[in-house]
């Protein structure tokens, strides 16, 4: 089996002059998942990158063919196992934009505020890893402790902590109890103070900057050509946040800013996430302050699973359920892309319907696959151990690379 | 003189046995079942697709040399800390000498980049 | 029937042996406890527990991960070169624990009193460097050779700064034996660390690259290098590394305690009025057991209730004899001693989980070019105030 690998991949060929050619991943504790970087090393130095992916290839675009509309959104949190309410998101939209539904106003809210609290388990877990990766230890711990608490609220609202699957087509799947919010509210009281712990821990400390500053620079004009997207693209000087500048979801209704840097190193991009995170805790807590009251749930029957409750006590309700569960509902004929801000860029979901109860194509523009894409661009020439700051830096997720 | 050496070869021996010991131990109770996929080199789940002994940058060699100038320094600069007391503004004098030379060809490596890593 | 003199007289010539015995044979199971400290340290540091399992607070765990390292299968890769393969892993070991051989670990109690005590303690360091090498050569592989080499040319990039630092000290106890260097603190009465606070800085950071600690742990860095030169080892040979490291840190720590802090002297050794802190170890020890005894009450199951009571009974009843007046003389020394060393390792620890870790090549030019250059400022400067301080007290 060995051998056979190395025969289908024939351009991997051993490295010419003698330069040491290294396979960094796919098992390797710094590649975020399975992805392969064959890297031509001179010494330290990293003379050429080629990154290989698909070790982690689900096929979801494919599956989505075969699956009615609402069984797509399990499948959509898969893609990015870390910000999994990011992609219901992008999939319920593209697919209210075809049905032309408009959700409750207090459904929209809500998606907001777990979409922020999404952002911050994404960026979470990317500071955490990130700083591992730098060899601070202990900076992991500290982002998985507020992480958990994060997870607690997912698994309040949806069952789940991670594979949340909680946005329906035409709102939220129910509405969450009493509790969440409370504890949604506490937790964005206290976690700014936290954020605040982390940058004790790492943005002035001489070792941290010494090994992100300059480091993997990219200009912001070779990060637009690159396709480069979210907090790496506005670390940059882009400032292209989706949520202001094409807001969705109701976005447009939240004060917030858009955090940028100049410089574009890895650096920079850590300072842009972590101001990001100041800035997902401010749209929360306007979320969870302006949550107006109502139902979780258009008013669309043949789309949108009537209650338990109905179903037990209306005839019209249990057949809208019975219909809705064996056959999905059915989605006027017609093509959409709809873009979210999601933690780590632009995704966009590409929904072709041909008029029944599945969709006919889906396909998933993932901001990571296009940004790992700048990795060799970015890290050519340099140390393997800025590679590593780097990988970290642009915040991959594997599962959204190969989907 | 030599006796106080007796006990530090003694404990060679001892030291050497433990390991050697161990190892036979974890001999006799460990599992032993190879196949040629477990003994390949690790390279993170793939083929090693070159040879590991390749070339590798000649910056280690410049260390190496730096570092055999400088440690036979310091080696040199122990029987005159000791002796530091006795030798006074005369021994002072003399390592000024000694560590000046030193400081130039120093100052000239870093002039010329051999410290430097990129 | 022999004579006392003559039992007291064996005493003294199987002395060194015995402390020999004690050290080759308890000494990898301390090694095993400094990483349930490190683990538990470690977990203290990070908001958790660290190991709980395995005998009550996790007691027991080293004992558990020396079996299973044991009984683990030995994976030697067909590539490798076996002969240096099979031998790599037993130099550091060889090394460090002949380090020991010269750490005074009182006025008493040491394998072998050297005239050169710190030189050889220093050139068996240097020479566990092989087995490094050696080990990352032999296993004819990617990620160890890196490591291999980033490990051998820090290591003799810090060894040289270290030995700037160490030179420093010497200078001011005019000495290279190691019992003499304390006696020489004991009699000016102030620990080497307020001469030498820069040699004693070097000294930490260097101490710290050449065991491969972090923000140090280049060779090892397991997000860049896997496991470095240890990639391709396992089991008991895996272990064997780990082993050298951890004595190595101890070496390196005892050498500190013993260059700066005083070695087995207890704080102010020479103060009439602070003599009460002779009581310090019988008083810590008794907290400490005090302190088990406490936890016992907790424990949830009746074997680590039992376990636990013991224990503190146990390091009770060790305190409590530290409170007699003839064993004090004999114990106050290793007590400090190995309190000096837990701390500063504690130390060790301390940077590890707070700092990030270094590039390599910024590592390389912190040792180059800052740290040799500082050590050799230091030197002459430590010559100019000697020669000072000398000047000042024959002219009075």
């Amino acid at each position: 089996m060995a051998t056979t690998l190395v025969s289908q991949h024939a351009h991997l060929e051993p490295a010419a002059g003698g330069l040491l050619t290294l396979s960094l991943g796919p098992q390797h504790p710094s590649t975020h998942g399975v992805l392969r970087l064959m890297l031509e090393m001179d010494g330290e130095n990293v003379v050429s990158i080629k990154p290989e992916i698909g070790f982690l290839h689900t096929g979801i675009e494919k599956s989505a063919e075969s699956k009615t509309y609402h069984q797509v959104i399990t499948l959509t949190d898969r893609i990015d196992y870390l910000c999994p309410m990011t992609n219901n998101l992008a999939f319920v939209l593209a697919t209210e934009k075809l049905l032309a539904l408009e959700p409750p106003p207090r459904a929209m809210y809500l998606r907001i505020l777990l979409n922020e609290l999404t952002r911050l388990n994404s960026h979470l877990v990317w500071l955490g890893t990130h700083a591992l990766d730098l060899g601070a230890v202990t900076m992991m711990l500290y982002c998985f402790r507020e992480r958990e608490e994060i997870l607690k609220l997912f698994e309040a609202v949806s069952g789940q902590r991670m594979m949340t699957s909680y946005f329906r087509v035409g709102g939220v799947s129910i509405e969450p109890p009493l509790p969440f919010y409370e504890r949604a509210k506490r937790f964005l009281g206290y976690f700014p103070d936290r954020v605040d712990e982390y940058e004790t821990l790492l943005t002035k400390n001489r070792i941290w900057l010494d090994r992100t500053k300059g480091i993997a620079a990219m200009s912001a004009k070779d990060a637009i050509a690159w396709g480069v997207s979210g907090p790496t693209l506005r670390a940059s000087g882009v400032a292209l946040d989706l949520r202001k500048t094409n807001p969705y979801a109701g976005y447009d209704k939240f004060e917030f800013d858009v955090p940028t840097r100049t410089e574009g190193d890895v650096y920079a991009r850590y300072l842009v996430r972590v101001a990001e995170m100041r800035e997902s805790v401010k749209i929360a807590k306007q979320a969870l302050e302006g949550m107006p009251e109502g139902p979780v749930k258009a008013n669309a029957p043949h789309i949108v699973m009537p209650d338990r409750e109905r179903m037990k006590t209306e005839m019209e309700a249990l057949i809208y359920h019975f219909k809705i569960v064996t056959e999905g509902f059915r989605v006027p004929a017609g093509e959409v892309f709809q873009a979210i801000e999601s933690p780590r860029g632009i995704m966009g979901y590409y929904i072709v319907s041909d008029g029944t109860s599945h969709p006919m194509r889906m396909h998933v523009r993932t901001p990571s696959f296009v940004n790992l894409q700048a990795l060799p661009k970015m890290c050519e020439g340099r140390l393997i151990s800025d590679l590593v700051a780097c990988i970290g830096s642009i915040d991959i997720v594997l599962g959204e690379i190969d989907r | 003189m030599a006796h106080e050496y007796i006990p530090i070869f003694i404990f060679l021996a001892v030291a050497g046995a433990f390991p050697i010991v161990t190892l036979i131990a974890a001999k006799l109770v460990r599992p032993e079942s190879p196949f040629k996929e477990k003994l390949l080199p690790y390279e993170c789940g793939i083929d090693p697709v070159s040879d590991a002994r390749g070339r590798y940058t000649v910056r280690f060699y410049i260390v190496a040399i730096l570092f055999v100038l400088f440690d036979v320094e310091t080696v040199f600069l122990f029987p005159w800390a000791v002796r530091f007391r006795q030798l006074g503004m005369f021994g002072l004098a003399e390592m000024v000498v000694f560590l000046a030379l030193l400081i130039v060809g120093y100052i000239w490596v870093w002039k010329k980049g051999a410290l430097e890593w990129i | 029937m022999p004579s006392t003199a003559q039992i007291l007289d064996w005493l003294t010539i199987a002395k060194p042996y015995i402390i020999m015995g004690l050290v080759v044979a308890v000494w990898p199971l301390v090694s095993g406890y400094i990483v349930l400290m490190e683990r538990k340290v470690m977990a203290d540091m990070q908001v958790r527990l660290g190991p709980m399992r395995v005998g009550p607070h996790g007691l027991l765990q080293p004992i558990a991960d020396a079996l299973k390292l044991l009984i683990k299968e030995d994976i030697i890769p067909a590539r490798v070169d076996k002969w240096v393969f099979w031998f790599a892993p037993v130099i550091p070991v060889l090394t460090a624990l002949t380090a020991f051989a010269v750490l005074p670990f009182s006025q008493r109690y040491f394998v072998a009193e050297l005239n050169v005590g710190v030189i050889f303690i220093l050139a068996m360091t240097s020479i566990g460097v092989l087995g490094i090498m050696l080990g990352g050569w032999a296993s004819n592989s990617s990620y160890p050779l890196l490591g291999a080499l980033r490990s051998t040319a820090q290591l003799v990039s810090y060894e040289v700064a270290m030995g700037f630092a160490v030179v420093a000290a010497v200078m001011v106890a005019g000495s290279l034996d190691m019992v003499n260097i304390v006696k020489h603190q004991q009699a000016s009465g102030v620990w080497f660390i307020f001469y030498q606070p820069i040699g004693f800085f070097i000294y930490l950071v260097a101490a710290m690259a050449e065991t491969n600690r972090a923000p140090f742990d280049m060779p090892e860095a397991e997000s860049e290098l896997v496991a470095g030169f240890m990639t391709e080892y396992s089991g008991f040979r895996w272990a064997l590394y780990f082993l050298a490291e951890y004595s190595n840190i101890f070496v390196v720590c005892s050498i500190a305690t013993t260059l700066f802090f005083g070695g087995w002297l207890r704080p102010f050794p020479n103060v009439a009025w602070l003599n009460f802190l002779d009581w310090a170890p019988a008083v810590m020890l008794v907290g400490v057991g005090a302190g088990c005894l406490y936890l016992a009450g907790k424990q949830l199951s009746a074997a680590n209730k039992i376990g636990m009571g013991v224990l503190g009974a146990a390091i009770i009843a060790v305190g409590l004899a530290f409170g007699v007046p003839m064993v004090i003389d004999y114990v106050s020394g290793p007590f400090w001693f190995l309190f000096k060393v837990a701390v500063m390792i504690y130390m060790f620890m301390w940077a590890r989980f707070t700092f990030p870790r270094y590039r390599y090549d910024q590592l390389m030019q912190l040792g180059w070019k800052w740290m040799i250059p500082l050590g050799m400022a230091n030197l002459l400067v430590t010559g100019v105030l000697i020669l000072v301080k000398m000047q000042y007290w024959s002219a009075k």
